[in-house]
């Protein structure tokens, strides 16, 4: 039998996987739970824990041998479910918080490490169900481990439920506060979107949308020293090249992800969804967007230019990732959270980078202010303000966008918070001081945009 | 896509005698067949690839690399084993 592959082709890939820390950042499972309703919360409960783990039990395993059968870290292995409000519909909260104890039961008995879809989707309005899900969110962040949420409260085609963001800005408060104790470590398990994609593999945000099926395999990447390290290479290419160069290495990195999609997928019996092209960060030194930044020619990441940078990085990610995969999806974008990347830590800590230049940049990326703190004493109306500006930006752009704030109680400008593990650690930031309370408390609708003269 | 049973094996290091004949002796007490080996020396840099089959393998992928993890400690090599797949969907379509 005849090997095609040449010994630099498998050279550079064991590179890739032994120093440049290619990994796939997570498999994640979605399962429908729409039909797991009972009479009150511990009904409905026991039957979603069933369902998670009737069709979970083998998925732990599963990602751990096609680890070691093909030297490739998988590092996560996650479920996401259907937003919980369609489920709950017509029960109390205390109820609600019933069935949220029992996805951290079924999280823990298949051994997974997050499930996300405790969520509600409100852009165009509440149901009962969704204001008892939201209601309890802070309680159930803080009582659990591995249960995250998320509330879509805007889209491109419905506009933005301000009601919404008014409300989130309150439990995103109360969140950090009953999580006090681990610098507000609940709102790190907590997004809120605006045009949020049913098909995410990546926590907090991943829920089973509504028309996914019974079950899908999703599969996010992760891969930013990979590409690091190409663009280090590089240094003097124009950068029509360097995109190009770009699209190569993305190309590489996503074949990773579609065939463990596609032997996860098949292992499992489950339908392979989508690979999500997103450069995910980690706290590990050189696997950092912000390097990549750095490396593109920039002194520091936040710097003027940026944007610019960051769009086209961005945009070759896609252009060579689409190739790859059969069937692309998710939030796919590079991610420019701040605790969980090193070089952005940095780029904050050293003055280059502010909460105004991030929101910029996410204008041209996937997918929003992410793992952002900023000090405790951040009014609520602030917190919706800053949701707000991003919703907006998201429903004029027709692009997924997402907050995930962190208002440290006790802590100012400048101190840190830290959380550990993925999650990292992040200097507070500092937030404009002028209120936007009378705008925010005006309540309502934005109404959704015309699609036309479009400038 | 069938999953076969080809491995990649590599070895990185300084050289020094009896590289390939310790880890062939491995392959061979685990009844795995070398397909191709690929090597070459570079300013005392020692690289090597290898392709086998171990479909009559006494041990699965996991044992293979525990054992060859072992003898690379003891040798001071850098030994990584993958399956072929993964070569073969990264650089070829």
């Amino acid at each position: 039998m005849h090997f095609s592959i040449s010994k630099e082709e498998i050279l550079e890939t064991v590179r890739m996987v032994q120093t440049e820390n290619l990994d796939i950042r997570t498999i994640t499972m979605g399962i429908n739970i729409q039909d797991c309703r009972g009479s009150d919360g511990s009904s409905t409960g026991r039957k979603i824990y069933d369902k998670i783990v009737q069709c979970a039990r083998d998925l732990v395993k599963t990602g751990n041998d096609i680890e070691k059968e093909y030297g490739i870290p998988i590092i996560n292995k996650r479920i996401s479910v259907t937003p919980v409000s369609m489920v709950v519909d017509g029960l109390s909260q205390d109820e609600v918080a019933v069935v949220g104890k029992y996805l951290e039961k079924a999280a823990v008995e298949v051994g997974i490490n997050y499930l996300g879809g405790f969520s509600a989707l409100v852009h165009k309005g509440f149901t009962r169900g969704d204001l008892a899900v939201i209601n309890v969110i802070p309680e159930i962040l803080a009582s659990t481990e591995r249960v995250c949420s998320s509330v879509n409260l805007g889209t491109t085609a419905a506009g933005i439920n301000m009601e919404a963001v008014y409300l989130m800005g309150k439990i995103i408060k109360k969140t950090a506060e009953l999580t006090a104790d681990r610098d507000g470590l609940g709102c790190a398990k907590l997004v809120v979107f605006c045009n949020a994609v049913e098909d995410n593999p990546f926590m907090a945000g991943a829920f089973h949308g509504p028309g996914e099926p019974e079950s899908t395999i999703n599969i996010g990447l992760s891969g930013p020293g990979v590409i690091l390290n190409a663009v280090k290479k590089y240094p003097d290419v124009d950068l029509g090249e360097l995109a190009n160069i770009i699209k190569n290495t993305t190309f590489k990195i996503t074949r990773t992800g579609e065939l463990v999609g596609r032997v996860a997928s098949r292992r499992l019996g489950v339908p392979f969804g989508i690979v999500d092209l997103s450069l995910a960060p980690t706290p590990a030194v050189g696997d950092s967007v912000a390097d990549i930044l750095e490396a593109m020619g920039l002194e520091k990441a936040g710097t003027h230019g940026s944007t610019a940078a960051l769009a086209m990085l961005n945009d070759a990610v896609k252009k060579g990732g689409a190739m790859a995969s059969s069937y692309v999806g998710g939030l796919s974008g590079a991610f420019i959270p701040v605790s969980e990347d090193a070089g952005m830590i940095d780029a904050v800590a050293d003055g280059a980078m502010s909460i105004d230049k991030l929101e910029a940049m996410t204008c041209v990326c996937s997918v929003g202010l992410d793992m952002i703190a900023v000090p405790g004493d951040t009014p609520d109306e602030t917190i919706s303000a800053i949701i707000a500006d991003e919703a907006a930006i998201g429903m004029i752009n027709k692009k997924t966008t997402a907050v995930r704030i962190i208002p440290a109680p006790g802590k100012k400008e400048g101190d840190w918070v830290q959380f550990g593990g993925l999650l990292g650690r992040a200097p507070v930031m500092k937030v404009n001081s002028y209120s936007a309370a009378n705008f925010i408390r005006r309540k309502g609708r934005i109404p959704a945009p015309v699609h036309s003269l479009n400038n | 896509m069938e999953e076969g049973k080809r491995l990649i094996i590599t070895v990185l290091g300084y050289d020094k005698v009896g590289i390939i004949a310790a880890i062939s002796t491995i392959l061979a007490e685990n009844n795995i067949n070398i397909l191709d080996i690929s090597q070459t020396i570079l300013q005392g840099f020692f690289t090597m690839v290898m392709v086998v089959d171990s479909a009559e393998s006494k041990v699965d992928i996991a044992e293979l690399r525990d054992l060859l993890d072992q003898k690379g400690r003891e040798m001071e090599l850098q030994i990584t084993v993958q399956h072929e797949d993964i070569f073969k969907f990264m650089h070829r379509i």
